[in-house]
């Protein structure tokens, strides 16, 4: 029997559950096998395909990109590539692949397979939502968006079976983080290209049987809305390093669900907990419970093209109103830093702009000037936000303030996701809430907002902000001169305020006590090959508390 | 009775085809498409989207072209999985919802028709008390309520039962059956001893009894099918009320079954999820209606008659 | 011979109607009548919520949040420190609404159109039956969506919306219970009078199918309440700030480990309109069952 067959034995085991008792953990750390709670069912295993963080929780399994990351410091670490080395000015750097680099078949992993693969994933048919990852490559913003259909006029030069040399776009001391995600894995060309064609976005390829990856695990079953299982790759470089034999992903929707199922010993980690349930978890005398902040700034926008909030002291007034620290301290349980700042809390290497946080008398006085004294006058609109629990709450507890603080009575309403998109899509809005996740990198959320920027619907167009954006930044290689850039342009943006910033985010989720390797981080990441089972452990207890 | 049938089932035909076009081109009216997403798609890679899935086309054609698709089964690919059919899709959830169903119904009807048929032979005393303040509570209290609270109470209490998943833990199957069945069973209950009732009070009733009949056999032989006509009536409504029930039941229990995937369906805007999902669950109820009145015409035979000499 | 006879003899005569008949027997019907009773009290109350109501609807406090009940606040505060009291006022005010008036959409439309398919029989039957199968197929969660969207999302909708999809099983009783009673001999004898078909099914069939269809009635209101609660939670029905009975419901089932008063108590207040619903249903039943009046 090999280990395949064994180890799918002992994963469905683990499913179908033994009558002895034990629990899918304490099995599962025994054998080396890790069970995760992963959100929705993943909608692919291509990573030119994929956007949401399950499917990246999957991907991140399954393929190594040419560079990786370490979940404890978020330095960069050899991927496929073993070293790198940027050239005098910084604006090319050249891998060096490991040679002992391998697909899940045992084929030898090439620079070859990485521009293919590049290409493949700027290739506007593709219809890669993630391909700005690769726009630090020279020519790929311009390839992407289809102004120059050559592919050959990416910066991207084969130089041996080992070596790669890249053309950065500009000089961009955080162009290496974005080489660490995911959506720049290599992909197997013969597997795709055996069964469609290479844009086909609906392709046999990631299927169990047909799948070629490069990462430490490979995919060995996967039943939709039931689990995926994946196993060690027998074939990756480092896989000595790898402590799992396998990791079987459940998509569970519901976190109240997940969260039975942590507590009766189904789960190892899960990916998120309510915030209801904070509490009971932070006064277990056994920890559980791993929080900590990330790279993730939630906030309010503004249509400045609509009256009222197309006046200034206006949405001044409504930012000044909101209590950020009574709603983080109540409402969300203390998972939430609260902040006036867009870009994030704890942004490292960055210094946010000033700004005045909650400041009722202020607000009062400037929407008395806008003409509306004690709310009077003031026209009716509407608060709209995508369903979940945690957005209703927070926009009811704001709703409130600006009545207490404003005397303003603003209408909420929830809209489902997808009526949710369109309708920000068609600016059909007064205020609206959105979230943005990314990196310890200022520009993964400021660049966006440049006048022409395909995400930016908040009608922001600053011709102070672009210049800084898109002519000073990318002018300068130096990572503290464009930190003090950056700044300045959050200033122009607070200034002007278009959007109303109200909290970063922090991670929380359950993990076992048995499992190491997943930390908080700060860009949320994991990296399965730093997770580590104690074979002997016992499931964690619940321990029941006196009201 | 052939002549019934078959009757109908040509009739389902037309039934089945304007199900399709409805649908069709209701969901192309709803907002949002399957590609909007926060990073917003810029309009070439969107372009070259709804030219690989056939959406740059005029309406009518993409209509016609579905429906050539459907004539070889093809239901077309999901758009919100790529590199999944909908035949995928539906074969993955389908036998799941369909044993959940089973063992709801089944689960419903015995104990529905049971309790129903106990209560009507002793009305109004603690026989017929007890059963309709049961079946009252099955229907009082909504799935989302009951669900929850049967997993407080045996999965994490108690720790009897498992508090989710299906078949992957023995009984795990249990909880959800009995909370998608209990409502059904409610419903059932309460048909069933309204039916009995008004049969019982038949003066073929009277008469059976005068004649000397023990009483098993005046129930069991005259008075049982009058109460299982209503029954049969509502089944047909029933199933459809079943499936619809699923979805909380299967989203409460982390089911992988159709029903959650149909919903799911309906938030992504997986146009041919929901078109196959449409035309595949309504040829069902179609076909169960075609059942239920089948079966209600066997078990009145005037009905019977009236449709053969109609038909 | 004197004046007391005459009286009771002329008192005899005088006979009694149906419905005098029916209310008589309602009263002796306990369950019924306490049902009735807790009805009027739930819909006083309602009427009367903007008045009577312990605390402003939103008046928030945020640092008490959710809290058991006490004696500032009976039935405890929920995550915003808001009183669940006037909450589940609140919210009653807008679940029988919604039960009472969708229901009476769905009973009107359903009613007529089953019992004119369920007489008229034949090949009218037919297209009229295969009408309400290709309704019953529609995946109902699209239908809701595009109306809300093509007609902005509003209160009137949503009764409408979901009468629109409850006529339907109600059409399908009244059919059944049409075609079974039409070859009753008073039916035919109706039709051999010369009565016409509207009179016929007003005076004879209506009447006679009663029982079921009040029986159905009161099984479809709280399946209305039930359905909006679900449509609600999922941002298609009653939207926050406004709430229901099924909304509260909604969110004291997500925190009902920690918090269970939030469930508890909306749950009891649904429940028991739904019970005294039913009783007084099952009661109505019995009451005007003219089978079942003998002698």
């Amino acid at each position: 029997m090999n280990l395949r067959t064994s180890l799918v034995l002992i994963a469905l085991t683990g499913l179908i559950g033994c009558s002895a008792g034990e629990s899918n953990v304490e099995r599962g750390n025994r054998e080396g096998i890790l069970y995760f709670g992963n959100g929705t069912e993943p909608q692919s295993a291509d990573p030119h395909v994929l956007s949401g963080s399950p499917e990246v929780n999957l991907a991140v399994a399954l393929f190594e990109p040419i560079l990786g990351r370490n979940p404890y410091t978020l330095a960069i670490e050899p991927g496929v590539a073993e070293r790198w080395e940027f050239n005098e000015d910084r604006t090319a750097v050249t891998f060096y692949l490991n040679p002992e680099a391998r697909w899940s078949n045992g084929d030898p992993l090439t620079a070859e397979d990485f521009r293919w693969s590049w290409q493949r994933a700027l290739n506007p048919a593709m219809g890669n939502t993630m391909a700005n990852s690769l726009f630090v490559i020279r020519g790929a913003e311009d390839y992407h968006y289809g102004r120059n259909p050559d592919p050959d006029a990416l910066g991207l030069h084969v130089i041996d079976q080992h070596t790669l040399r890249v053309e950065l776009s500009y000089p961009n001391p955080f162009a290496l983080i974005r080489l660490t995600y995911i959506y720049t894995a290599p992909v197997h060309r013969a597997t795709i290209e055996a069964h469609g064609k290479s844009t086909d976005r609906y392709s046999a390829w990631t299927k169990p049987g047909n799948f070629v990856g490069n990462g430490p695990f490979t995919i060995d079953d996967w039943k939709m809305q039931r689990f995926v299982i994946v196993r060690k790759n027998p074939y990756y470089w480092d896989r000595d390093n790898v402590a799992l034999n396998g990791i079987v992903f459940r998509p569970i929707e519901s976190s109240n669900t997940e969260e039975k199922m942590f507590r009766s010993g189904q789960l190892h980690a899960t990916t998120t907990i309510a915030n209801t349930k904070i509490p009971i978890y932070r006064q277990q005398p056994e920890p559980a419970l791993t929080e900590g902040p990330f790279m993730g700034s939630y906030y309010y926008m503004f249509n400045t093209r609509r009256p009222p909030l197309d006046s200034l002291p206006v949405r001044r007034a409504l930012a000044l109103a909101v209590d950020r620290e009574t709603l983080a301290n109540t409402v969300l349980a203390g998972t939430a830093i609260p902040s006036a700042n867009y870009v994030p809390v704890g942004m490292p290497d960055y210094t946010h702009p000033a700004v005045l946080g909650f400041n009722p008398e202020e607000a009062r006085r400037l929407l008395a000037g806008a003409g509306y004294p004690n709310g009077e006058g003031f026209p009716d609109i509407t608060l709209i936000y995508n369903t979940l629990e945690n957005h209703r709450s927070v926009a009811v507890a704001i709703q409130q303030m600006w009545k207490t603080h404003l005397n303003l009575d603003i209408e909420i309403a929830n809209q489902e996701w997808m009526v949710y998109l369109d309708t920000l899509e068609n600016r059909d809005y007064d205020i609206a809430r959105m979230g943005w996740t990314g990196d310890i990198y200022p520009g993964v959320f400021l660049d966006r907002l440049v006048t022409t920027g395909t995400s930016n619907r908040l009608g922001f167009a600053n011709a102070e902000y672009d210049d800084i954006i898109l002519n000073q930044i990318r002018a300068t290689g130096d990572a503290e001169v464009q930190m003090a850039l950056y700044a300045e342009a959050e200033r122009v943006l607070l200034d002007e305020m278009p959007l109303l910033p109200i909290y970063t985010y922090t991670n929380k989720f359950l993990a076992q006590p048995s499992m190491e390797g997943m930390p908080s981080n700060l860009s949320s990441m994991i990296n399965w090959k730093y997770i580590k089972l104690d074979p002997d452990a016992p499931a964690w207890k619940w321990t029941s508390l006196d009201p | 009775m052939w002549r019934f049938i078959s009757g109908r089932l040509l009739q389902a035909i037309p039934v089945i085809l304007a199900v399709i076009t409805v649908t069709f081109f209701l969901v192309r009216v709803a907002p949002g498409g399957p590609f909007d997403s926060e990073k917003a798609v810029i309009p070439e890679v969107k372009a070259a989207l709804e030219k690989q899935y056939r959406l740059d086309l005029p309406l009518v054609q993409q209509y016609t072209a579905y429906l050539g698709d459907l004539a070889q089964g093809d239901f077309g690919p999901s758009f919100k999985y790529p590199g999944r059919s909908v035949n995928e899709l539906i074969g993955a959830g389908l036998p799941v919802t369909a044993e959940l169903g089973l063992y709801a119904l089944l689960f419903a009807m015995l104990v529905g028709s049971l309790s129903g048929i106990i209560a009507s032979l002793r009305p109004n005393t603690m026989q017929d008390y007890v059963p309709m303040t049961l079946a009252m509570i099955g229907i009082c209290m909504p799935t989302f309520l009951l669900g929850p609270l049967l997993v407080l109470l045996f999965g994490i209490e108690l720790e009897w039962l498992p508090v989710s998943g299906w078949g992957d833990i023995p009984g795990d199957k249990l909880l959800p059956s009995i909370t998608l069945g209990s409502g059904l069973a409610a419903y059932i209950a309460r048909l069933s001893r309204a039916g009995m009732l008004e049969v019982l009070s038949q003066d073929y009733i009277r008469t059976a009894r005068a004649k000397g009949l023990p009483e098993w056999q005046v129930v069991g032989k005259h008075a049982l099918r009058g109460a299982l006509l209503p029954v049969i009536t509502f089944l047909g409504p029933a199933f459809a009320g079943l499936l619809s029930g699923s979805f909380v039941v299967e989203t409460i229990f982390q089911i992988p079954g159709l029903g959650r995937f149909y919903v799911q369906a309906a938030f992504n805007r997986d146009y041919t999820m929901i078109l196959g999902t449409t035309v595949f669950l309504s040829t069902l109820i179609v076909f169960f209606n075609l059942v239920s009145d089948v079966l209600a015409a066997w078990l009145n035979p005037r009905l019977r008659t009236q449709y053969a000499s109609k038909s | 011979m004197s004046a007391d006879v005459i009286t009771d003899i002329e008192q005899a005569e005088e006979g009694t109607s149906l419905w005098q008949d029916a209310w008589v027997r309602l009263r002796k019907n306990h369950l019924a009548v306490m049902g009735l009773c807790v009805l009027v009290f739930m819909i006083i109350v309602a009427l009367l919520t903007p008045w009577i109501a312990p605390y402003a609807y939103d008046a928030q406090d945020l640092d008490l949040g959710a809290s058991p009940p006490s004696a500032a606040h009976w039935l405890g505060t929920d995550i915003f420190g808001r009183d669940m009291l006037t909450q589940i006022m609140f919210g009653g005010r807008i679940s029988l609404a919604v039960g009472f008036i969708a229901t009476a959409v769905a009973l009107i439309i359903g009613v007529s159109y089953g019992a004119i398919a369920g007489y008229v029989g034949g090949r009218t039957d037919a297209v009229m039956m295969r009408l309400v199968d290709i309704l019953y197929a529609l995946p109902f969660m699209i239908f809701i969506i595009l109306l809300m969207v093509v007609f902005g999302r509003n209160m009137l909708l949503l009764f409408l919306a979901i009468g629109a999809v409850e006529w339907l099983t109600m059409a399908r009783i009244m059919r059944g219970q049409v075609q079974a009673l039409r070859q009753q001999e008073f039916v035919e004898a109706a039709i051999s009078l010369g009565l016409p078909p509207s009179t016929i099914i007003r005076r004879h069939l209506v009447p006679n199918a009663i029982g079921p269809i009040i029986v159905y009635t009161t099984l479809t209101i709280p399946g209305v309440m039930l359905l909006e609660a679900f449509l609600s939670f999922l941002g298609l029905g009653i939207q926050p700030p406004q709430t229901s009975w099924g909304l509260l419901i909604s969110y004291g089932a997500e925190t009902m480990e920690e918090y269970p008063w939030l469930l508890i108590f909306p749950g009891l207040a649904l429940t028991i309109t739904l019970f005294s619903l039913n009783f007084l249903g099952d009661g109505l039943r019995d009451a005007l069952d003219v089978r079942g009046s003998k002698d």
